[in-house]
């Protein structure tokens, strides 16, 4: 066939395409954190496995109603990233998303009392876990339809570009997103146009019950951008320092007018996908390996211990300062009222300007 | 036999054009696929092959002449048996004139079809029916004739140039000018930063429009047409319309969807379809299909500075139509607000965007059999304008409504639940709904006719509830 001797002799190896490759430190591990980092890495982390901790127990009690997607395992993600970010840069991603706020710095007292569907939530209880919002801090959403929010972060990217503003947006989406067509077309656009965003691709490994090896033809998914000639690199997403880094990395190829870069995160989650999720697709033992030798919290624990940073007295301050703010989180979502009945009828529309 | 040139149509909805300019003289001998003239609409320019080989025997219609009618005879070919000079064409020939556009919409200064009955009946496929001026637009206001095309096109530069934060993107809306031309000129004026061309990827670019709206652009997001926008359905509704609500008012989406919705012309099911009720079932929408250039243009301006999702329906029918625009250095019109195009005592019709093209050639019919009509055109579908509406129905106890998109779950399905709900006394006979039928749109003219609404079925159901 015609189309097959032009495409060369068998065996002969085809053109390399010229694919850009930003600098890459050498394999000596890491870029290790100072001491303040790394606390403040280890509060951060601690601070959504704590929250995300009473929202399960809160879910369990019935405070919390409809879907309620936990993040506990994933923490280095979100944490790592947010060090790799300056002010105004813009974060979005889906559903799982009560570590992106916390990281962004919203107010856990808002987040939990949206969950709770009170007043005092950051959507006046309208939203609930899927869908929070702060312009103050820079987070977009909290979107519920899976892939949804990949063409939205494109955008806040596409806006960046407009207003040459040199911000950067972080598009965080799961491994099952990684397979929504509007993902790719959104990669097609942000290649085409240079636009500054990082997506982020947090792989924990089952897109609900259906692992990445029984989804996706191409298991690598930081090769997904190859043929729209986007960078992409697999980070070890349990360790808050590699993500730190390949983010600082990511993030300055994009301010650097470069164009869209993509990080996967290899991650898991140790809970199920939803609250309702036994997850009897995957075995015990998966988790528990997961969680006794790759658990990013622990791993910053036992090097600030290594390093004699801290005593194990600090660091249980540390805890106890945690559980009082989740604690408080936990109070002010119980007690803050139902939203009045006018705010049925409310923020539908936006009143016309004058 | 002699060959006759005909002015041939550059898209299934060109009814007329310009005959711009002729590339042969009586005499020359073309050759089949030789470029032998160029025909122009507001739309585009095309060029006129020859289709057969012969000698130019007659220039039929001069170059220059506007409004010639598709498949009028342009030129007459003679073919190698034949002698030039026998050729002859029975049509008187055409000078290049400007002949008098005609007009869909009477507007001010225009005869009514009571001053020249006459006239109506012969060309009853013209609309002579005399239509209110809109109390919205000041009075004593200059108006010029526009295109719906054209109205579009100045509604978006200017508000373009009011606010550096407007830009428009969709398919072919730069270099191509818009696959309909609505954005003609934009990129000469406004450059490729803000009048930009997108890959053929609605869900991917309707998605980009609504974050870089989240993000405090004002994006209009041109849709080729409508029925392509269901491929972004999920960003429009769950992205673009729900976010403020979900948010507890915190994100705004202000952003514009448009682009040419409802039936085209022989172009198939998946071509031709309204969308109206569609977008109307949703709360956090606002749904704008306008039927005049002046509406267009007033409402597309409004839709650009309102802080909310904008769907903005347009037609492509219409866009070559002409109307009288007032002459304003902003004319911007109310969202929400119906408007009553004539008032009448009998029966009120109820319709928008092309639907009003059967109404008011109906009309001009039911005139003159002695039925006083009231011809609201709703402008605006969400929120629907019911107070005009009810208040019609009040004045006229009757009530048919008129639409092409189909009678499930319509827009008259829709007014007739609300009328039935608040005026129920005042009715004095069923409402009865004007729409297309239940089928997947045909290709077949002959189907396709039967298929859309006519203006003789809003003449009969007119008369049926009027017990006529």
């Amino acid at each position: 066939m015609a189309s097959k001797a032009s495409s060369g002799k068998a065996g002969k190896p085809a053109p390399k395409q010229a694919q850009k490759k930003p600098a890459r430190k050498s394999d000596s591990g890491p870029e290790p954190l100072s001491k303040d980092e790394e606390l403040q890495a280890y509060r951060d982390m601690l601070l959504i496995r704590r929250f995300e901790e009473k929202a399960g127990q809160m879910y369990g009690m019935g405070l919390i109603g409809g879907f309620c997607h936990l993040y506990i395992g994933q923490e280095a993600v979100v944490v790592g990233m947010q060090g790799a970010i300056k002010e105004g840069d813009q974060v979005i991603t889906g559903y799982r998303d009560h570590g992106h706020m916390l990281a962004t710095g919203m107010d856990p007292k808002g987040v939990m009392a949206e969950l709770t569907g009170r007043s005092g939530g950051y959507s006046k209880g309208k939203g609930g876990s899927m869908h929070m919002f702060s312009i103050e801090k820079a987070f977009y959403g909290g979107h519920g339809i899976v892939g949804a929010q990949v063409p939205l972060g494109t955008g806040l990217a596409f806006a960046n570009k407009y207003r040459e503003n040199g911000q950067v947006c972080l598009t965080y989406f799961g491994d099952g997103a990684a397979n929504q067509g509007q993902v790719y077309e959104s990669f097609n656009m942000a290649e085409l146009w240079q636009l500054p965003v990082v997506y982020v691709i947090e792989n924990n490994q089952y897109a609900m019950g259906t692992s990445v090896a029984r989804a996706s033809a191409q298991t690598n998914l930081a090769k997904r951008g190859v043929s729209f000639n986007i960078p992409g690199e697999q980070v070890d997403g349990m360790d808050v320092r590699a993500v730190r880094e390949a983010g600082k990395r990511a993030v300055e190829w994009c301010r650097a007018g470069k164009g869209p870069y993509i990080l996967e995160m290899m991650t898991y989650r140790y809970r199920g996908h939803s609250m309702s999720d036994p997850a009897k697709y995957r075995a015990k033992e998966e988790v528990n390996k997961m969680r006794a030798e790759h658990d990013p919290i622990e791993q910053v624990r036992l090097r600030l211990m290594e390093a004699k940073s801290l005593s194990e007295d600090d660091l249980k301050q540390i805890d106890k300062e945690i559980k009082a703010i989740v604690n408080e989180a936990a109070e002010f979502a119980q007690s803050s009222e139902e939203p009045d009945a006018s705010e049925l009828w409310t923020d539908v529309l936006a009143e016309v300007e004058a | 036999m002699s060959i006759k040139v005909l002015m041939p149509a550059l898209s299934p909805t060109m009814e007329e054009g310009t005959l711009a300019k002729w590339h042969v003289k009586v005499g020359d001998k073309v050759e089949a696929g030789d470029v032998i003239a160029e025909i122009e609409t507001d739309k585009a320019t095309m060029e006129v092959e020859a289709a057969d080989e012969g000698t130019v025997a007659e220039i039929v219609v001069d170059e220059g002449t506007e409004n010639v009618k598709v498949n009028e005879v342009i030129a007459l070919l003679a073919g190698d048996d034949e002698d030039v000079s026998d050729v002859k064409s029975e049509a008187p020939k055409q000078k290049a004139e400007k002949k008098e556009a005609p007009k869909t919409e009477a507007g001010q200064g225009e005869k009514t079809s009571r001053e020249s009955g006459e006239k109506a009946k012969k060309e009853a496929s013209e609309p002579k029916v005399e239509v209110k001026s809109d109390p919205d637009v000041p009075e004593g206001t200059e108006y010029v004739s526009q295109t719906v095309r054209e109205a579009l096109r100045d509604a978006m530069a200017e508000e373009m140039r009011r606010d550096e934060r407007v830009f428009v993107m969709g398919e072919e809306v730069a270099q191509y000018e818009g696959a309909y031309k609505v954005t003609q000129g934009l990129l000469a004026e406004f450059g490729d930063k803000r009048v930009v061309d997108t890959p053929i990827t609605e869900h991917g670019f309707a998605g980009l429009g609504v974050g870089a709206a989240m993000a405090g652009l004002r994006p209009i997001v041109e849709f080729m047409t409508f029925n392509f926008a269901m491929q972004a359905m999920d960003q429009i509704i769950n992205s673009a319309a729900k976010t403020r609500y979900m948010s507890g008012g915190q994100m705004s989406c202000p952003i514009v969807f448009r682009g040419p919705n409802g039936p085209a012309a022989r172009v198939a099911a998946q071509h031709s379809q309204d969308y109206s009720s569609w977008y109307a079932h949703i709360p956090g929408l606002i749904v704008i299909a306008p039927y005049s250039a002046a509406d267009a243009k007033g409402l597309l301006k409004a839709a650009i500075r309102d802080p909310n999702p904008v769907v903005f329906l347009e037609n492509e029918v219409l866009y070559g139509k002409s109307f009288d625009v007032p002459k304003l250095d902003d004319h911007v019109l109310p969202i929400g607000k119906a408007r009553v195009m004539k008032e009448g005592a009998d029966v009120t019709l109820v319709s928008h965007s092309h639907g009003i093209t059967y109404c008011l050639e109906a009309m001009a019919q039911l005139e003159e059999e002695g039925l006083d009509v009231e011809l609201i055109d709703l402008r605006t579908l969400r929120p629907l304008d019911m107070d005009t509406v009810i208040a019609s129905v009040k004045k006229t106890n009757r009530l048919v409504t008129v639409e092409e998109t189909w009678p499930v779950c319509g827009i008259g399905a829709e007014i007739a639940a609300e009328v039935q709900a608040q005026a129920f006394d005042y009715l004095d006979a069923p409402i009865l709904r004007v729409a297309q039928k239940n089928v997947p749109m045909p290709y077949a003219a002959n189907l396709e006719k039967l298929a859309l609404p006519s203006a003789e079925e809003v003449v009969e159901a007119v008369k049926a509830v009027c017990y006529r």
